[in-house]
């Protein structure tokens, strides 16, 4: 199955590794990756800014690189839910917005694709730990995809998975809500990693760059003992 | 502006919020109830059938009722002066006031009762009322420890007093009404009580807002927990409702869905202990009915949003659903926004009515988390439309800092061209290698100042993916 990846702008400039086991899992399943070259960032900071302008700027470079794409698939919920949006981010603009609309009619979340296009729930994953999963906004309210990432890591071997109590809370990233309302945002983190705690999880696993940058840096700041990982690096772990 | 809660600019109310542990406390524990309360009753409850049917059954009433706004105002107004009542189309919050102020005036009125008004709150009927000489007395329980709290103000739609607790009600009622009791609830009510027996037999006028109006008989509709209302409303010869322009419904029937939508979305209940409808039967001589019913219609900056993105704001039948799961409000509670109107709809709703000078840094406070749209019982698109504020905030009013244009204008050319994405990308290392330490930079300039002030902020990957792509590629041929 050919699949175009969008590995998103955090992944290329912050997460390689991230990005390396996200294309092993996908192989691993059959897929034959092409990794369009025109890709840089979905636009969501501006558009979620105000800034459409600037955003749709982003969006037809992101168009224009994977509208030939059968399939595209992202290590991002936030960023798939931006790709969904294109449509009406060009409701002024019939041409565009057909285009937008074939891109976003072909675009996945990582776990999302595996579970509900390749129909896999089992990746042949070792991974043992207890963890717990954050649920970011965007994958579970603009993408509603609830029920891959738990189908995923419920057949990890070795993995015990944790509830979050309250998970459904944001965790105060937002794009650039976390430099813009820095005092809210703190508040928001801290009462997730106290949820996080409690959990008693070392492991904090989650399918959204955005989140993961915004937690872990709490987490390294606060000197706090907690591991915290995509969900593609642990479906790729071995032992 | 009487909408406005407090003089302090949004940050410095945001650092008062959370200083305010017990504040704090009191929003944490009260989402988590209420929303329970609310998913037992919506979700888990099998009595109510598919929520969702009644989310989409709720929305098609208001988005009907709003595209037909004008016909469904003539007929409610039709209809409530046929019975006798007088209407009253206020543009102004101003024009309301004159009004009433007037109608008090007419009636040589002393003592004033309120119930349920949330919108005279917004136009600040109280002081318009004293300004004439009237004793205004608030009658809700909530509402009545605020107003002799030196008139605190609320912080939340539908448990305005949200932000106290027992202790702090008891040290009010001791120090500002003579109480001598103990902190407990049934104490303090009947407390209460006691105090508003007297109030609601002497009230000339009595005064309401309007969950909903029924354009079909012209009757309004009260939703209240505490029968206060039924006593507002029956005991003076002269009643008083205030309604916004939005809060109507065509038939009892659409009535009946608004109502089971908004007492479950509010608090979790299957329904309140009193719904009160009132029609005026001034020819009919009913004994308990007002001989003089007036309905103030308030448009008051909500015509702004007609025919606009925003129109949907006002469907919103103010149940507080999305204040309720906000991970923002929990945070810094209802004063933080500076209007009566808190959480994510007060963040959608103050702008439209209170202009962005005064709101526009409150579509800025959301997380854009979705968990309000999510929650809406008549599913506005509220995380939308923040966003929507959000442009129009940077476009069209020029409020945004210079250089947040100038960098937003740099992502725009940085994220449309590849050439330099790479450039940046395969730069980053270098560039950014003085200010890593330990594999992350804990002190950054410039745009990442905010950010590393509480956070780490990653060290951009030494390694070049599309370069290791290609590799792999080649290895796997």
């Amino acid at each position: 199955m050919k699949v175009s990846l969008f590995i998103t702008c955090l992944g290329e400039m912050f997460y390689q590794d991230v990005a390396k086991d996200v294309v092993e899992v996908l192989e691993r399943l059959g897929c034959e990756i092409d990794l369009p070259q025109g890709q840089i960032c979905c636009g969501q900071p501006a558009y979620n800014s105000g800034y459409r302008k600037d955003a749709q700027k982003a969006a037809k470079q992101m168009i224009t690189s994977f509208e030939d794409a059968t399939y595209i698939v992202t290590p991002s919920g936030s960023c798939a839910a931006m790709f969904k949006e294109y449509p009406d981010l060009f409701k002024e603009d019939k041409e565009w917005q057909e285009r937008a609309q074939a891109v976003a009619d072909h675009t996945y979340e990582f776990t999302q694709f595996i579970v509900n296009v390749l129909g896999v729930e089992d990746v042949g994953a070792i991974y043992p730990a207890r963890a717990t999963y954050h649920t970011s906004c965007h994958m579970i309210r603009l993408l509603q995809e609830t029920e891959a990432p738990f189908k995923l890591l419920k057949n990890v071997k070795g993995l015990e998975l944790l509830p979050l109590e309250n998970s459904y809370d944001c965790c105060g990233f937002g794009g650039t809500f976390a430099v813009k309302m820095v005092p809210i945002s703190e508040q928001m983190v801290d009462e997730k990693i106290r949820h996080v705690e409690e959990s008693t999880a070392e492991v904090l696993i989650a399918a959204d760059g955005g989140c993961l940058m915004n937690i872990k840096g709490r987490i390294d700041r606060k000197e706090k003992p907690i591991e915290v990982k995509h969900i593609a690096q642990i479906l790729n772990s071995r032992a | 502006m009487p909408m406005k809660i407090g003089e302090k600019p949004f940050f410095d109310r945001v650092d008062d919020a959370l200083d305010d542990d017990f504040m704090r406390n009191a929003m944490a524990s009260a989402q988590d109830r209420l929303r329970d309360k609310k998913l037992d009753i919506t979700e888990r409850d099998d009595q109510i059938g598919d929520w969702e049917e009644w989310r989409s059954a709720g929305a098609e009433i208001r988005r009907h009722t709003l595209e037909n706004l004008d016909f469904y105002l003539d007929q409610l107004s039709e209809n409530f002066a046929e019975k006798g009542g007088h209407v009253y189309f206020a543009k102004t919050a101003e024009d309301a006031n004159r009004y009433i102020q007037d109608v008090a005036k007419k009636k040589n009125a002393k003592h004033v009762t309120k119930a349920k008004s949330m919108v005279t709150e917004e136009i600040g009927l109280n002081e318009a009322l004293e300004e004439v000489g009237c004793h205004v007395h608030e009658t809700d329980l909530a509402e009545y420890i605020l107003q002799i709290d030196d008139k605190d103000r609320p912080s939340h739609i539908v448990v305005p007093s949200l932000h106290k607790n027992k202790g702090q009600i008891r040290d009010t009622f001791q120090e500002k009404a003579g109480y001598t009791g103990t902190e407990e609830p049934g104490e303090l009510t009947a407390f209460a009580r006691s105090q508003l027996r007297e109030v609601f037999m002497e009230a000339d006028i009595g005064i309401t807002g309007c969950n909903f109006a029924v354009a079909e008989s012209g009757s309004i509709s009260l939703v209240t927990n505490e029968g206060n209302a039924n006593m507002v409303t029956t005991y003076p010869d002269t009643q008083i409702t205030v309604m916004g322009m939005e809060r109507l419904v065509p038939t009892w029937e659409e009535l009946d869905v608004l109502i089971n939508l908004l007492s479950r979305s509010a608090v979790g209940q299957k329904i309140t202990t009193y719904v009160t409808n009132l029609t005026p039967d001034v020819d009919e001589g009913c004994v308990d009915a007002p001989k003089d019913f007036h309905l103030v219609i308030l448009d008051a900056g909500r015509s702004n949003a007609l025919g606009t993105e925003f129109q949907s704001a006002l469907h919103c039948i103010r149940c507080a659903a999305c204040v309720n799961v906000c991970p923002v409000y929990r945070q810094i509670g209802g004063h933080a926004y500076g209007s009566i109107y808190q959480g994510p709809i007060g963040a959608v709703l103050s702008p439209i009515l209170g202009g962005y000078e005064e709101y526009g840094e409150l579509p800025f406070a959301s997380s854009l988390c979705a968990a309000c749209t999510e929650a809406c019982p008549v599913k506005i698109p509220l995380h939308e439309q923040l966003i929507r504020h959000r442009e129009n905030y940077v476009a069209e009013q020029g409020n945004a800092k210079t250089s947040e244009k100038m960098a937003m204008k740099a992502f725009g050319v940085g994220a449309s061209t590849p050439s330099l994405f790479q450039i940046a990308v395969k730069g980053a290392p270098t560039f950014m290698k003085p200010l890593v330490r330990d594999g992350s930079i804990s002190k950054g300039p410039g745009p990442m100042k905010p950010w590393t002030a509480i956070r780490e902020f990653p060290a951009p990957g030494k390694d070049n993916f599309r370069s290791w792509f290609k590799e792999h590629k080649k290895g796997r041929k």
